[in-house]
């Protein structure tokens, strides 16, 4: 093992540009990822945030009693799409009327406006469907004159949820493969170009497994480092975005680990396949 | 006598290029000097190949020193290999280390005692004359010198058996000769030697018996040197 681990940081030593050069593809491969993975994850951001504001507004008719508005609160409140309700009365109703729209401030009385629910939904009830389906409920109490929502835009909203997830998966898989490429031919590079240390190696009687591993902690040092280099392009390009043109998220931490994880996994098993193919090769003809 | 190696109808066919060697069959002794030669593409570097396990017999059996192709799993591939020792043609040196990193290197992959690397590299290299080079770059010796350093890297875990594929074929008669002399060296401490060799003139002067291959085909077997005056 000692033996291994210094034949491989030899390795860089002896080849440092070949070895700063694949690093350097591994971290830029993976920093597009990086990338990609940043713009997908503040589109989804910002998605949530508008979708947030998908709200129901149930009027009350006239003269409902207080005892049957509490107990549709109640109702209402239990329903499971529902996060949270609230009352608002026809005096509040008003003021906020007057408020934000001063030009009609006279016309306004508090006779003329109902009052109402406002319900706010849980993240998973924010489709068409079901946000329809609740409003269909709610309207059957005889104490609801009517529920609104925007209806088409809730309905437009979600279509560019769907496509965004299905262009950001599908782009998601195109980077992350092309990722995969990039990395396995750096990896065979740096294998190829000691193809002679292979051969000698199995020439005087090195086990396979002691021919690999030299390969193996150089690829998984490789893709490691490779991911630590592109995380920290990538929380560089989003602290220059965040502080010149708009607040951004970052990944977690864990999603970080989780990246520079599999660039260490994608170096590893592309180590793996391309010594395994020297393995299975028989002596050139002299 | 007892043999280190024996070929009983051993066939080697390639999908592509066809029959390289066909039911060949001879044994070899402990302690033998055998040339092995023929044409271009009559079987030599096959034989070799199926000799050091770096290919098996399409039909037929290969046994070295009790390790038989036909029962042989590719994991204890390596274990016979440390009891050969195999040469090439065109030496196949790390060329980015010293004289003596290429020999420690041998020793150091098959899991010799680090305390023990030093000496037995001196040693090795005090056996092939080139004592003096062992901090050399391979690129800094002459082609005879660097197939020493080769040859010295093949002793490394003492062989029984000591494969060489044309391992004077890049070098002037001189140095074939010190090449030659220091196979013999070795024979006479008791390793066998098979050496592939297209240069006629050696076998004949040796006096020791040769194999001729033709087409995969063994097409004597002996130690008749007249034979090969005739080919001349």
């Amino acid at each position: 093992m000692r033996l291994a681990i210094r034949e491989a940081l030899l390795a860089f030593r002896r080849a440092p540009l070949l070895s700063a050069l694949g690093i350097t593809t591994i971290a830029f491969s993976l920093f597009a990822f990086g990338l990609f993975g940043l713009v997908a994850i503040n589109i989804r951001e910002a998605l949530r945030a508008v979708e947030d504001r998908v709200e129901l507004r149930a009027f009350l008719v006239d003269g409902a009693t207080e005892e049957s508005m509490s107990a549709l609160l109640g109702d209402i409140a239990a329903f499971p799409e529902v996060r949270e309700v609230g009352y608002v009365s026809p005096d509040s109703a008003l003021a906020r009327s007057r408020e934000e729209l001063s030009e009609f401030r006279d016309v306004f009385d508090a006779s003329v406006l109902p009052g109402s629910f406002e319900i706010r939904l849980n993240d998973d009830y924010r489709d068409p469907v079901a946000v329809q389906s609740l409003a269909d409920r709610i309207t059957s109490y005889p104490d609801i004159e009517d529920v609104r929502f925007g209806q088409e835009w809730v309905a437009k909203l979600y279509r560019v949820r769907t496509i965004s997830v299905f262009v950001g998966t599908g782009l998601g898989i195109v980077f992350a493969l092309v990722a995969v490429m990039i990395i396995g031919s750096t990896i065979r590079m740096a294998v190829l170009a000691r193809a002679r240390e292979i051969e000698i190696m199995r020439l005087v009687g090195a086990t396979n497994g002691f021919v690999r591993l030299p390969f193996l902690i150089e690829g998984l040092l490789k893709g490691a480092l490779g991911g630590l280099l592109a995380a920290a392009l990538t929380w560089a390009t989003h602290t220059v975005v965040s502080r010149s043109l708009f607040e951004t998220v970052f990944f977690t931490p864990t999603q970080v680990m989780i990246g520079v994880l599999a660039g260490a996994a994608i170096g590893f098993l592309g180590s793996l396949l391309s010594v395994g193919r020297h393995l299975r090769a028989v002596w050139r003809d002299a | 006598m007892s043999g280190v190696l024996r070929l009983d109808a051993a066939t080697k066919e390639y999908p592509r290029t066809g029959v390289a060697l066909k039911d060949v069959s001879f044994e070899v002794q402990k302690g033998e000097f055998v040339f092995l030669t023929g044409a271009s593409g009559s079987g030599k570097s096959t034989l070799l190949k199926l000799l050091s396990f770096a290919e098996r017999p399409t039909r037929g059996e290969v046994k070295v020193s009790g390790f038989s192709s036909a029962t042989l799993r590719d994991g204890d591939i390596p274990q016979l290999r440390r009891r050969l020792g195999i040469v090439f043609q065109d030496f196949r040196l790390l060329t980015d280390r010293t004289v003596e990193a290429n020999i420690a290197f041998a020793l150091e992959v098959t899991g010799t005692p680090a305390a023990a690397i030093s000496p037995k590299v001196g040693r090795l290299l005090t056996q092939v004359g080139l004592a003096s080079k062992a901090t050399a770059m391979p690129h800094e010796l002459s082609g005879g010198e660097q197939q020493r350093v080769a040859i010295a890297r093949a002793l490394a875990n003492d062989p029984f058996l000591l494969l060489a594929d044309e391992p004077t074929g890049n070098l002037d008669e001189r140095a074939t000769r010190g090449i030659v002399q220091l196979l013999r060296e070795i024979n006479a401490l008791g390793t066998a030697v098979i050496m592939a060799t297209h240069d006629l003139s050696l076998i004949m002067r040796s006096g020791y018996r040769y194999i001729e291959l033709e087409r995969g085909d063994v097409l004597y077997d002996g130690t008749d040197a007249r034979r090969l005056a005739r080919h001349q």
